[in-house]
């Protein structure tokens, strides 16, 4: 992903501020948001931000709803438009992730993920928002969720949210949390050139031969920004290739296929994870978020100790990267799984276990991290 | 007169199924109309035309229109329709409501699009109850009025839409009905030409859905209501007994820059201040 | 007068009747079939109600002018009845 680095100047930022840089490095110009803990440097960071850069908008909308709604206006606008929310603020933008996958906009959404239902634990880390990521709104949809580790990572998965937001037209949601949010390291700003960036793709037809939902190789249709000559209707009703409601059932049923198929034809571009020694391992953590530096300073001692682990952190979330992980659950004779929650992402692991191999989990809800010796406890 | 009709047929889309899917009688057509007269009036380019449509009845009007349209959910057509003009504000932006879409479930986004005064209008088609669910009551059926959630007559109060929209501080609010239509059609025009957030709310019988139910025989004696009760504003100002007449035309017309200008001067004032700084 | 061509478009017209109610000359009627028909087509006066009151865009007056071979002028008189 990264391109030889050149000289870069420093900061000092948390992990929050860090989702800024990255966005801003892969072309967003447009932010609208409600203000909410953990999250709430990012809105902050953006209402400075932006006014600085061409045409960027940043708008402080009456709720998240609303704060949605505008990033979906701006995204058919023509614009990379992202927002960013925390627990009860994600449940609102629920509908209008709904919306945007139905109408495969593109969009980026933050959730910095804070401890509890319901109002919770404003101020710690959970990671209980994981499976309300991938089917918190009604109905079938495909959706791309990431997470980010550390703040380096913050950059880098804010600007592959947005490449696979305009390259799969889809809404695409970077799980952090508390810890990983609120966590100030010394990064290299990005400099352009630093990523590949990626656009949408726009018709490049007549207006009259445009079809905006057709069937296209990657299934992916080109989209063109609102008033540029391409009139066409959008809608959250299923819709045929122009985009007119219907519910002729085999237009119906091409829509979701198709909806499905542009991300599942893709597994290998977007499923990223990152192996640590798990070519020779026996015991294998499979971790995200700030519970993976944990895990990773377990590892490593559980290896001192002579134990040959090894660890997977997945950086996707969903598509859940099966086949990454799969292979690891042959190999290995332990599964654990650290999370801050009751047993999320072990679902899946559990889900695509095939019976060779233990599943552990160590499942925290107290608003605490889980430490490396914990994880130590189980695997070595 | 052949004109207009031979002008609305410009504007729809040939592609999609006609008649409208509305009832016999519904007004949400003439409404479509006065939209369409008003825009060609305005000369606006079709490119540069945005729908915004929230869901129910009223929502559907944007599919018909050869513009650019979206079609949201349930309330939220001011939210899209406040990004597509801050990311665009070239853009002609009109946001198509209906009552239950922009003042109940839509009510928070509506009071604060017209605070913030964004450069959108705002069509507003009342027909004091939710007609594509089947009859409920909504924010601005009167009360005592019948409707499936009311069955015994409607015990809360309505939303006056003018009186509301006006506190909040839109920059133009205006009232009229799908029988005055060339009224509508004035209204229309002059919403769309101004800066600032301005919102027209078009009375437009239901009949299927409020009609009925209300003691109304058809939906031209539901016309006939309408041209009965309503009265523009001077005349409705001198009555001294104003029971049941509701007044239409311009209520405010303030001079307020839409949001997306002054964003745009705070914009161009930061620029300018750290072109000069460094 | 009457030379005004009125049609009405009986795919696109649903029957509501409005314009037969509103018409001051009566040329409308609702015929047995559900739709608007045209029953007294001299009677038009070129008002400009119909048109813009059909909520289907279903009716379309020819004003006398633009009909081919038409020597006077259109009349006026009824303007004030639609308002």
């Amino acid at each position: 992903m990264t391109a030889p680095r050149k000289k870069h100047r420093e900061a000092f930022l948390l992990g929050n501020e860090a989702v800024v840089e990255g966005a801003l490095a892969a072309g967003c110009s447009f932010y609208a948001g409600y203000p909410i803990t953990p999250s709430t440097e990012i809105m902050e960071c953006m209402a400075k931000r932006l006014p600085h850069v061409p045409d960027g908008v940043f708008l402080q909308m009456e709720d998240e709803i609303a704060s949605m709604g505008a990033v979906i206006g701006a995204s058919l606008a023509g614009r990379k438009a992202m927002t960013a929310t925390s627990g009860p603020g994600f449940s609102l933008m629920q509908e209008q992730i709904g919306y945007a996958a139905m109408t495969e906009t593109p969009l980026v959404l933050v959730n910095v993920m804070r401890g509890g239902a319901s109002t919770g634990l404003p101020t710690s880390p959970g990671q209980g928002d994981v499976q309300q990521a991938r089917w918190g709104t009604h109905g079938d949809h495909p959706i791309i969720v990431l997470s980010a580790a550390d703040v380096p990572e913050c950059v880098e998965m804010t600007v592959t949210a947005f490449n696979f937001a305009e390259k799969y037209r889809t809404p695409v949601i970077l799980l952090l949390d508390e810890i990983t949010a609120h966590t100030r390291e010394k990064i290299d700003l990005p400099e352009p050139g630093d990523f590949e960036i990626f656009s949408r793709l726009t018709p490049t037809m007549p207006p009259e031969w445009y079809k905006p939902f057709e069937e296209t190789m990657r299934g992916v249709p080109p989209m063109p920004p609102i008033g540029s000559g391409y009139r066409f209707h959008v809608t959250g009703l299923t819709h045929d290739a122009l985009g007119f409601p219907t519910s002729r059932p085999e237009e119906v049923r091409a829509l979701t296929e198709r909806q499905f198929r542009k991300i599942d034809r893709f597994f290998e571009d977007i499923q990223l994870v990152e192996h640590v020694g798990t070519a020779d391992a026996e015991v294998v953590v499979i971790a995200y978020g700030c519970v993976a530096r944990s895990a990773r300073l377990a590892v490593r001692q559980a290896r001192e100790a002579g134990v040959r682990a090894g660890l997977l952190v997945l950086k996707t979330l969903y598509p859940f990267p099966r086949r990454h992980v799969e292979p690891l659950l042959r190999s290995c004779r332990l599964a654990v799984v650290p999370e801050l929650n009751m047993g999320q992402l072990s679902r899946e692991v559990k889900r695509v276990n095939e019976g060779h191999t233990v599943v552990r989990t160590i499942n925290r809800i107290d608003g605490q991290i889980i430490t490396p010796s914990q994880i130590l406890k189980e695997i070595a | 007169m052949a004109e207009i009709t031979q002008l609305i047929h410009k504007y729809l889309r040939h592609n999609k199924k006609f008649p409208l899917v509305f009832c016999p009688g519904c007004g949400h057509g003439i409404v479509l109309g006065s939209l369409v007269r008003s825009v060609h009036a305005l000369g606006l380019n079709k490119d540069d035309v945005v729908i915004v449509a929230g869901i129910g009845c009223s929502g559907r009007i944007a599919a018909y229109v050869d513009f650019n349209t979206v079609h949201t959910t349930h309330g939220r057509a001011l939210t899209v329709a406040t990004g597509i003009k801050m990311a665009n504000p070239k853009l002609t932006v009109i946001a198509v409501m209906g009552d239950g879409d922009a003042f109940s479930i839509g009510g928070n986004h509506l009071i604060h699009a017209a605070r913030r005064n964004i450069g959108v209008t705002a069509l507003v088609l009342n027909n004091f109850i939710y007609g594509m669910t089947g009859g409920q009551c909504s924010s601005t059926t009167p009360e005592g009025a019948y409707s499936h959630t009311s069955p015994m007559g409607q015990l809360e109060s309505a939303f006056d839409i003018v009186e509301l929209t006006k506190a909040a501080g839109a920059a133009g609010v205006s009232r009229g009905t799908v029988y005055h239509v060339k009224e509508l059609d004035a209204l229309v025009a002059d919403a769309l030409s101004r800066p600032g957030f301005n919102l027209v709310e078009a009375l437009t019988p239901c009949f299927t859905q409020y009609g009925r139910g209300n003691g109304f025989k058809s939906a031209v004696e539901m016309f006939r209501w309408l041209k009965d009760s309503c009265l523009p504003i001077e005349r409705f100002e001198k009555l001294e007994d104003r029971t049941g007449k509701i007044p239409l035309g311009s209520f405010v017309r303030r001079d307020i820059p839409g949001l997306e200008t002054r964003y745009a001067a705070m914009c161009e004032g930061v620029r300018r201040k750290k072109g000069g700084a460094a | 007068m009457g030379r005004n061509r009125v049609v009405v478009y009986p795919d696109w017209c649903k029957g509501c009747g409005i314009c037969a109610a509103f018409c001051p000359k009566k040329v409308f009627a609702v015929g047995l079939d559900g739709k608007a028909q045209v029953v007294n087509e001299e009677a038009c006066v070129n008002c400009g109600f119909c048109e813009p009151h059909c909520p289907d865009f279903a009716v379309m007056v020819i004003p006398e002018n633009d009909v081919p071979e038409t020597p006077e002028p259109a009349p006026t008189e009824a303007k004030e009845e639609t308002l």
